[in-house]
């Protein structure tokens, strides 16, 4: 068992425990707990990376645009400016006197020499400190060049990674609005918290597509600048990854009327109902027998694909960690669909519902965690005798090193997860790691002694 | 595509930004040195984000656990000062990983703000009742001043300077072994430097060293810190060896740990270019040579003589081609050292580090050279790939870290993947760069891969090359 933090305690409950369910959320992380959180910066970038003709330049020292440049499989199917990492990269003299200077003179030199749509600066930890008039110096570039330039207030400090989501969400609601909205059709939407990892975006914009919905933006995946300009003019936001994008969601609401739902892509079972409940919203009979039609002819394709995995997988443990909640609960019942059970199941960010939500979802005895650090996770892992986690880059070295299988759902993973082909993906991706030969050899199954732990 | 960068015919000769990095920030560079410690544990005094950035970037080159842990500064933080969060982050880094040593680093942000780090973890120190807490140390990363490397190098220092304690050498090898600062170099580097002078019988304190650490087997129950590294012991009696070696040409006159040994317990300090190839290779086994009394053993001198072979089996692959070398500036010159040796022609020798004697440095390694090779420090890939155009440069491959994988492949020459980090392939950590057998596997690799592009780039399909 691993030792918890006091601190911790109420972030760590076991399903079927006696004391009634309160699990403590939606706090600063421990110092010195070794979160697996990111920060501000981390929920903006995520959010607005993927708009692939804006410039994305990070005012601050060098680190924060290093650790980011290009980790994201967000794919475009036209310009790649995104791909590309911008920073003032500030100096000791820029910290005296202040960096407004070479973000002007960044800002411009780099709208120049690759023209994008629009800038988004990124304003990291020292900024504020320094003294850094951003909006001042956003607002003259973007007269000056003719094109919006956002400033986006994500200062690592300021919070966590759900204000970074924020801070991007805010910086949309500027966009928004900017174009015409001529010429969209009634049945449109905007595909809000898709961010095309691996291209999942161009596989849901196909299902809408055949349902007979114009798609007039997605927000952020494959994103383009005038798309997302008029995006106020259609009729439905479809939200998924809704810890990022509720905000906007509700903002849009409120500003143009624009009602939303949330769906989820991952999984046959929510994968379907998002495409019911996008026809439901239309009220059109036609709509939803195209509906029907394409989501049994998906079905029909898949099913048997996965019954094969599903007999390799029955009985197997999972583990989740992933950074939104909401995420977790279709991976629970993804995995459910493989006849895989879920011991263990935790998010970065989620709130209150999300975990009560987890709690029902959950067989006896999962255990469910709030912002876990590694020493918590690895020791769940070994409790529950894993055969796969699920997770991202930061969770990966503790399955292997546990000689335990593992399974990329983070914004880096190359592999499309999302719609009826992503999961047939996942369940190839977590049969491929669990059914490995390579765990007979590694000591924790081979069953040699126990080793005294200290 | 509009990604490209574009201005290859109007190039502007001083970009104001950074396009592409060709570095990362100083306090990684620290994190990493505090993972060569046994039993220690690094620690980010600034945002939660730094640290679990640096995790990030460092497991995707290692592939292996990295606990960072930070004090997760707020707003209220930054405004009244992160001492609680300090002292409350020690405590549950202590309770939780109950570890020998904690390896504090700033940020940007906190050195921005002018922690004193110095007064509270003084204070910290001399809280009542505390007897058995961890040994501290911490070093400056102002993450806007310097590279990784700065980072890497002050840390060893700081950490040198903060435990070193005269006449404290354990009687078994007091006046008789070495300090070996190898730099920023792979596990297996590490492991290869430890073979190395166990085989000239002379005991050396590697630091930092992370070639368990980071380069760990399987394990059964997770170890909370993984076993390894630099002893305590060994980091107390660095005063008492008989000389100091510091491995790379560029390094920081007076900023390093051996030069504060030299300084401050007149511990003679050697500084030799990393040893990569055979010259500066030939270097370092003299060095041992001297330190040790013992004449360099047969299973060197043999790798030695058989990678003399090599080169000549091979020399007309290599004769004349161009190599762009790109990466840590040491990493750099003692790679295009082993490059010219071979009679490849460095026609480009860059890094994002800034160390003042990059150019000087590769100036000496290639003096046989009838052409220079052209030097840029402090750049980064946009301008590498303009500064290519602009000369017309048109190197054969490119040799350097993961990170200049865009630029070759829009070169359309193949990368040959060396040196840190390394994020789209498997295995960083075990390169092996160093010495003759190091050599030995980059000639070949250099070699086959020239003769890959060859083969494949025919209609022929030789079957003999
Ligand atoms: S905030 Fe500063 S120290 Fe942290 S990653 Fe960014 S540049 Fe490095």
């Amino acid at each position: 068992m691993a030792d918890i933090l006091r601190e911790r305690e109420r972030q760590v409950y076991r399903k079927g425990d006696l004391q009634p369910f309160q699990l403590d959320c939606e706090k600063q992380s421990a110092a010195g707990s070794v979160s697996q959180r990111a920060c501000v910066f981390c929920g903006s970038r995520v959010v607005l990376y993927p708009i692939a003709d804006a410039l994305h330049i990070v005012h601050g020292p060098i680190g924060c645009a290093s650790y980011t440049w290009d980790i994201r499989g967000a794919l475009s199917s036209g310009p790649e400016l995104h791909r590309l990492s911008f920073s003032t990269d500030l100096q000791e003299m820029d910290v005296v006197q202040g960096g407004e200077k070479k973000l002007y003179a960044g800002l411009c030199e780099l709208i120049d020499a690759h023209q994008p749509k629009a800038a988004f600066v990124y304003a990291t930890c020292i900024v504020g400190v320094i003294g850094d008039d951003v909006e001042a110096v956003c607002k003259r570039v973007s007269l000056e060049k003719g094109i919006p330039v956002l400033p986006v207030h994500s200062e690592g400090f300021k919070g966590t990674k759900k204000d970074g989501y924020r801070a991007a969400c805010d910086a949309l609601l500027k966009l928004v609005g900017t174009g015409s909205p001529e010429g969209i059709t009634p049945h449109s939407i905007n595909i809000l918290g898709d961010f095309n990892l691996a291209g999942e975006t161009w596989m849901i914009r196909d299902y809408y597509k055949r349902m007979g919905v114009e798609v007039v933006s997605c927000i952020t995946g494959d994103g383009r600048v005038d798309e997302i300009r008029r995006a106020h003019g259609a009729a439905l936001n479809v939200v998924q990854c809704s810890g990022s994008m509720t905000h906007l969601a509700k903002q849009l609401e409120e500003k143009y009327g624009t009602p939303f739902i949330r769906v989820s892509y991952f999984g046959v079972e929510d994968m379907s109902k998002s495409l019911y409940d996008v026809a439901r919203h239309f009220k059109d009979k036609e709509m939803m027998k195209r509906t029907q039609a394409m989501v049994r002819e998906e079905l029909e394709r898949l099913m048997p694909q996965l019954a094969d995995y599903k007999r390799a997988l029955t009985g197997k443990r999972a583990a989740i960690y992933v950074g939104g909640a909401f995420k977790a609960f279709s991976l629970v019942a993804a995995l459910r669909h493989l006849g895989m059970t879920t011991v263990m199941v935790g998010s970065q960010t989620g709130n209150k519902d999300d975990y009560e939500q987890l709690r029902e979802l959950c067989d006896e005895g999962t255990i469910i965690a709030d912002d876990s650090n590694p020493l918590e996770l690895s020791s769940f892992l070994e409790e529950k005798d894993v055969d796969v986690f699920i997770g991202g880059v930061k969770e990966r070295p503790i399955a292997y090193k546990l000689g335990i299988g593992f399974c990329d759902h983070n914004h880096e993973r190359k592999e499309a997860l999302a719609g009826f082909e992503g999961m047939l993906n996942f369940a190839r991706e977590v049969y491929s790691s669990v059914m490995s030969p390579v765990w007979r050899l590694t000591p924790r199954r081979r069953g040699s002694n126990l080793e005294v732990v200290k | 595509m509009s990604s490209q960068p574009r201005p290859s015919k109007s190039p502007r000769p001083n970009w104001v930004s950074t396009r592409n990095p060709c570095k990362a920030c100083a306090p990684l560079g620290a994190a990493l040195v505090m993972r060569g410690i046994e039993g220690a544990l690094p620690f980010l005094h600034g945002s939660q984000g730094c640290a679990t950035y640096m995790r990030r970037y460092l497991i995707s080159h290692f592939r292996e656990p990295m606990d960072i842990a930070t004090s997760g500064f707020s707003e209220a933080t930054t405004i009244f000062g992160g001492e609680k969060n300090l002292c409350q982050g020690l405590d549950n880094v202590t309770s939780q990983y109950h570890p020998a040593l904690i390896g504090i680093a700033t940020t940007c942000l906190t050195e921005t703000i002018g922690e004193d780090m110095h007064g509270m973890l003084h204070q910290y120190r001399a809280r009542p009742g505390e007897a058995d807490d961890p040994l501290l140390v911490h070093v400056s990363t102002p993450a806007y001043s310097g590279t990784h490397i700065d980072g890497f190098n002050d840390a060893v220092r700081a950490v040198v300077e903060q435990l070193a304690e005269a006449g404290h050498a354990p009687s078994a090898y007091l006046e008789n072994f070495v300090n070996v600062f190898p730099g920023l170099v792979s596990s297996e580097d590490l492991r290869f430097l430890k073979e190395v002078c166990a085989d000239f019988a002379l005991p050396a304190t590697l630091f930092p060293d992370y070639s368990e650490t980071l380069d760990g087997p399987s394990m059964e129950i997770y170890k909370k810190i993984p076993e390894g590294g630099t002893s305590l012991a060994a980091l107390r009696a660095t005063p008492s060896a008989k000389a100091s070696i510091e491995l790379g040409r560029t390094l920081r006159q007076k900023r390093t740990a051996a030069s504060f040994l030299q300084e401050r317990f007149s511990v003679p300090a050697k500084r030799i270019g990393l040893p990569i190839g055979i010259n500066e290779s030939d270097s370092f086994f003299a060095a041992l040579e001297k330190l040790s009394g013992h004449k360099t053993p047969e299973k060197y001198t043999r790798e030695r003589g058989r990678l003399v072979d090599a080169y000549v089996d091979g020399h007309k692959y290599l004769f004349g081609k161009r190599a762009l070398i790109i990466g840590d500036e040491d990493m750099v010159v003692g790679l295009t050292s082993f490059l010219a040796e071979t009679g490849v022609l460095p026609v480009l020798c860059a890094s994002g580090g800034k160390s003042g004697a990059f150019a000087r440095s590769i100036a000496e390694v290639t003096t046989h050279l009838r052409e220079p090779a052209m030097v840029r420090e402090g750049v980064d890939f946009m301008t590498i790939a303009e500064e290519l155009a602009l000369k017309d440069l048109k190197p054969d491959f490119v040799i350097g870290s993961s990170k200049a994988a865009k630029l070759a492949r829009t070169l359309g020459v193949p990368l040959i993947r060396l040196g840190f980090p390394i994020h789209d392939r498997i295995g960083g950590q075990r390169i092996l760069h160093l010495g003759y057998r190091g050599a030995q596997q980059l000639f070949d690799l250099v070699v086959n891969t020239l003769l890959e592009v060859k083969q494949d780039s025919n209609s022929i399909g030789y079957s003999y090359l």
